[in-house]
């Protein structure tokens, strides 16, 4: 809700935690998005905040549907937790394959499935609309993806976007 | 899954797609699919995604866009972005798309 100046109330709420397991199957993507949605309402988020957050989940969803578990099904985990000063964190769980080199996954362009045409830039997405990114990631036993946000910082625009600017002669 | 081929158009050389209101990878898939079929049947020479309506995407949209480009590209062809929001434009020319697409908004 917004005051009369338009301006974003400030509100005391209680902390707040959920926790969806849902099938790795393409369709829970919009799921995931709005559940993620709904459960941040609380903090009037602007259209490009709640943008930024179904965007970032739903990268971290698709990678676990394609890359944890090979587009062959399981289960996804998604906890989120707001505090009382309405910071977001959001964890995206799989038990899935794993990342065997983090850093280079998420490198903006890298992608284990090219043949499937992605773009390589989920990470870098994931990075740009949120504040903080943490990837944990063990081989056969699966990857966190746990991603926070606050609402009173001012907006940026994705400078690590900015710097992944699409080579056309050496990618395409 | 369905195909939806009121959603493509062919105008001249020009092959026009209606992107859905939500561009992500559950959706991705199938457009890529009727697209190539479409470029394969008809020697479509030039693409264009049409955001009019859509008011979500993520990276699969640039997956798509990508994808389409490389396939056209090599024959001399274009592709074109119109009537996308101003985030998605944003997302377009922030990911480096600009180099290889026109956006028109």
């Amino acid at each position: 809700m917004e005051n009369e100046n338009g301006t974003r109330q400030n509100k005391q709420f209680a902390e707040n935690d959920i926790c969806i397991e849902f099938d790795a199957i393409s369709e829970n993507e919009g799921l995931a998005r709005v559940v993620i949605a709904a459960f941040i309402s609380r903090v009037d988020p602007t259209l490009d905040e709640l943008e930024d957050v179904k965007t970032a989940v739903s990268e971290a969803v698709t990678n676990a549907i394609i890359h944890g578990y090979g587009e062959r099904g399981g289960r996804v985990v998604m906890r989120a937790h707001l505090t009382e000063e309405n910071e977001l964190s959001v964890e995206i769980i799989d038990r899935g394959v794993g990342i065997a080199d983090v850093v280079q996954a998420m490198q903006p362009l890298y992608t284990s499935a090219a043949e499937n045409e992605r773009s390589g830039m989920g990470f870098s997405f994931m990075e740009a609309f949120m504040d903080r990114l943490e990837v944990e990631s063990s081989i056969g036993e699966g990857t966190v993806v746990h991603m926070w946000k606050s609402f009173s910082a001012e907006e940026k625009l994705a400078p690590i976007l900015q710097a992944a600017v699409w080579n056309s002669s050496s990618r395409v | 899954m369905e195909k939806k081929m009121e959603e493509y158009a062919i105008i001249d050389d020009y092959l026009c797609i209606k992107m859905p209101g939500e561009v992500d990878h559950h959706g991705a898939a199938n457009i890529r699919e009727c697209a190539d079929q479409l470029i394969l049947d008809d020697k479509v020479k030039n693409i264009v995604f049409d955001f009019e309506n859509t008011t979500f995407m993520d990276s699969s949209g640039l997956g798509i866009i990508i994808g389409r480009y490389r396939k056209i590209s090599c024959f001399g062809g274009k592709v074109y972005a119109i009537n996308a929001s101003e985030r998605i434009g944003r997302l377009l020319r922030a990911s480096g798309m600009s180099s290889i697409i026109e956006i028109l908004t």
